[in-house]
This record gives C-alpha cells, structure tokens and sequence, in this order.
C-alpha cells in the first residue's frame, strides 16, 4: 500500500525545519506544501482545528501537530536502525529534557530580539545558548557521536543566527563557538542543509515582514 | 542491589502530584522529599535542576530527571507494567498533544483566571472557557482520556480535575461548572474517584486554605513562571 505523507509548512518556520529534518534523515518521500499564512488553507485548518497553525504532518491522512511531538512520531514509525532517540530511558529523558528547553528558552528569547531587539533579550538569548553549549560541551552532538532529536531540535535556529546577529548586533559566533562549529556540522547532513533556509534570504523575509507589520498597525 | 528512586516535591503541586500518581499507578516504591519553594530550595534540588531550580525533580540511582511530562514518559519507559502511554505511535502523538495543550494553554489560563486581576484576568477567563471547551470536545463519549482507564492524558489533566475546583473557589470565578461542561465536570468527578488517584491529591480544604492564606506569596512567586 502507497504510503502519503504530507508536510503543511512555511519555509522560514523553526518548527517546519525540524520535520522537514527528520523525516531526511529517515529517508522518508514527502509532498512539502506551502502554506500562505494570511490565507490558511482549509486543509491546514482541518488538520489542526485547534492550534491552526503549520507545520502539520500528514500520515496516511492522519494529522501530527506540533513540531517535537512529529519529530518523536517520525523517530517512532520510520527508520528503526537510525534512531533520532538513544534507547536508554535516561538518556531519552535528557534529550526530551533539553529540547523542550530549547522550546521554553532559545525560542521566546529569539521572538523578544525580533519583536524588540533590546539589550535584555539579547542578553537572555546568548545567556541561554550558553547553557545549551554547556551541554553540548566537547561532544559532536549533544546526543554523543550520533546526530539525534535535540540537535534536530536545535539546529533550525542556526538559519536565523545572521538575521538576530544584525537586528540585535552581535557575534555568535564570540560568544559561542562550539556551538557554531557544532552547527557547521550539523548542516554538513543533507538532510540539515536541504531543510534550512538561506540565512539572507531569511534575513531579508524578516525585514519585509516587520516592515508590513509596521505598515499595517 | 537495591534501586534508589527520590522525589523531589511539594504537596501542593499538581506537576509534582502527576509524577506521584505515575509512580503509584506502576506500583514503585520511592522516598519523597518535600521541598521549600518560596524560601529555602534545598542544595540537593539545586544540584539536580541547576538548569530551571524546579520541582519535580525524580532521582533514579543519582540520576534526576526533570521537567515533569519528561519524567511521567521516563515512569512508563522503566516501569513497564501498566502502561501510561498507548502503545501505537499515532495514538502516543495524540496523547502527547493533548498534554501538551493542557500545561500550555489550560493551566496558564485557568491559573491567570483565579490569580491575576484586572483586564490580564478578564482575558484569561475567556481564554480558558474556549481551551476547556476544546478539552471536553476531545473528551466526549469517553470515561477518561485515555478511553476506559487514566492513562497519561488524565495523569496531565490533574490540574483541571482538582486544582481548578479550589483555584476557582478561592478566586470567586466561575470556569469549571456542570453547566457549561458537563463532560468535563463528569470526567473530575470520576479521576479523583479513581482509588490511586483519590490517594494522592492533596486534601481539597487544605489546598483551599494554603491558596487563600497565601495568595500574594503565590501571585509574587509565579509572576512570569506560569
């Protein structure tokens, strides 16, 4: 039986990024569908009656929302010999653990440095990758040897480092080279590169976007 | 050798409840240490959460794990007898959503409802009536949320099927009533019914009176945690 999967996204979407990634890395064929977020399409709002918001897995037309939630279905239907999840309940734990702090902390603070670009979330942002390079330390990835679900987790972030380092001006790079390096070799994976945006052309999109905002208010 | 399993709470907590239910449920023995929130977090919490300072936290042979779904995921990955989580990954998915929905958007609202004022307050009780009513919608026609017995979902939803009640009681608000959802009131009514549960809430007229006595403290503490 032909297996459907469809991928509800927008391409600058962190949360896009990390499914577009997991399912590259399992291999798996996938129909990418743009959405146009000012004009919801009625699949998107029947899929996720509820959040109404991308990216939306579609297996076999059975909806999976929010992105880590997809990432963990992804790991567990395709791809038994490459998990994106050590098999050691603890170990498991530690990588959930550290990506919902990617969620709770690198993600609100990146919002605040759009929204405002003021010192203090600057400062929140960098304060917070610090952490996670503590983490990281001197692994490859934060799993250990193998690329996994926190560095999926985390590495879509690496397409806006350009677009916060300029609003907010500042080096990453001087703040956290390990975890640059370690983004470099993230997007070394086809499955990383294929997934993330040009960082100028989103740089470029964010502009636009604050622009209209602005325009609109 | 014997396996060493600690809890790092507060009785008052329904996220620290949650791990306490999942522990019962599996039939695990552990040690429970109440911690001191508001004024002395002990060295060994600050040892084992330095990243978030935040109960709960479980110890499994010195090992902690934090954050509280994570540790109810970890209860039912090591403790396989019954079973939390639904076995099929579409299911699990599901589950993990509706979870998700509970702590993201069900609490904060139903919290901000009875513990913020003014216009912040107002928006969260409209903000909660529409999130409850989702949850009943997903609830219809089912004893619990994880069909015929608790299962993960009822474990999350603790904070609607207890603390809500008291919450709302002490505020003066009307969220959770029988005529809005009765579903959902149906649904409270038989989780804290539920023997393993009914054992490991905390007393409601204790938690009313903890609520009430200390409602500034609380308002003070929990200013941009929740």
């Amino acid at each position: 039986m032909a297996e459907e999967v469809i991928l509800l996204d927008f391409w600058p979407s962190l949360f896009g990024m990390r499914a577009r990634i997991a399912l590259r890395e399992k291999g798996v064929e996938f129909d990418m569908r743009e959405e146009d977020l000012s004009n919801k399409s009625p699949l998107l709002l029947k899929m996720n009656p509820v959040h109404k918001k991308i990216p939306v897995l579609i297996h076999n037309g059975k909806p999976v929302c929010e992105s880590l939630i997809m990432v963990q279905y992804i790991d567990e239907t395709w791809g038994p010999e490459s998990p994106l999840l050590p098999s050691d309940p603890h170990e498991r734990a530690r990588a959930k653990f550290w990506a919902d702090y990617v969620d709770k902390k690198i993600y609100p603070a990146l919002r605040t440095i759009v929204g405002e670009a003021k010192e203090a979330a600057k400062n929140e942002y960098i304060e917070c990758l610090k952490v996670l390079e503590g983490e990281l330390g001197d692994k490859a990835y934060f799993g250990g040897e193998r690329f996994g679900y926190v560095d999926v987790s985390l590495i879509p972030f690496y397409s806006w480092f350009y677009t916060l380092e300029t609003l907010a001006n500042f080096s990453i790079r001087e703040e956290c080279p390990k975890l640059v390096a370690w983004a470099k070799r993230c997007l070394q994976r086809e499955s990383v590169a294929k997934s993330l945006p040009d960082q100028y052309k989103l740089y470029d999109f964010i502009l636009s976007s604050r622009r209209r905002i602005s325009l609109n208010k | 050798m014997g396996e060493e399993l600690k809890l790092l709470g507060v009785w008052g907590s329904p996220f620290s409840r949650r791990v306490e239910i999942a522990l019962k449920i599996k039939g695990v023995e552990y040690e429970y240490s109440e911690e001191d929130l508001f004024h002395n977090k002990s060295a060994l919490l600050l040892e084992y959460n330095p990243v978030h300072k935040k109960i709960p936290v479980l110890v499994h042979n010195g090992k902690p794990i934090a954050e509280s779904l994570v540790i109810l995921e970890y209860i039912d990955e090591t403790w396989k007898d019954s079973p939390l989580l639904p076995q099929d990954p579409y299911e699990r998915a599901i589950a993990r959503f509706w979870a998700k929905f509970l702590d993201e958007k069900c609490v904060p609202a139903v919290w901000k409802s009875c513990m913020s004022v003014g216009p912040e307050r107002e928006k969260a009780q409209e903000e909660a009536l529409e999130f409850l009513s989702t949850l009943e919608g997903e609830l219809k026609g089912k004893k619990f949320f994880g069909g015929e017995t608790v299962g993960f979902v009822d474990i999350v939803a603790n904070f609607v099927g207890h603390w809500t009640g008291v919450l709302q009681e002490m505020a003066g608000v009307d969220i959770l009533t029988e005529d809005k959802f009765p579903v959902l009131c149906k649904w409270a009514e038989e989780f804290q019914n539920c023997p393993v549960i009914k054992e490991n809430l905390p007393p409601r007229d204790k938690l009313l009176a903890f609520f009430k006595a200390q409602r500034e403290t609380i308002t003070n503490f929990y200013k941009n945690k929740v």
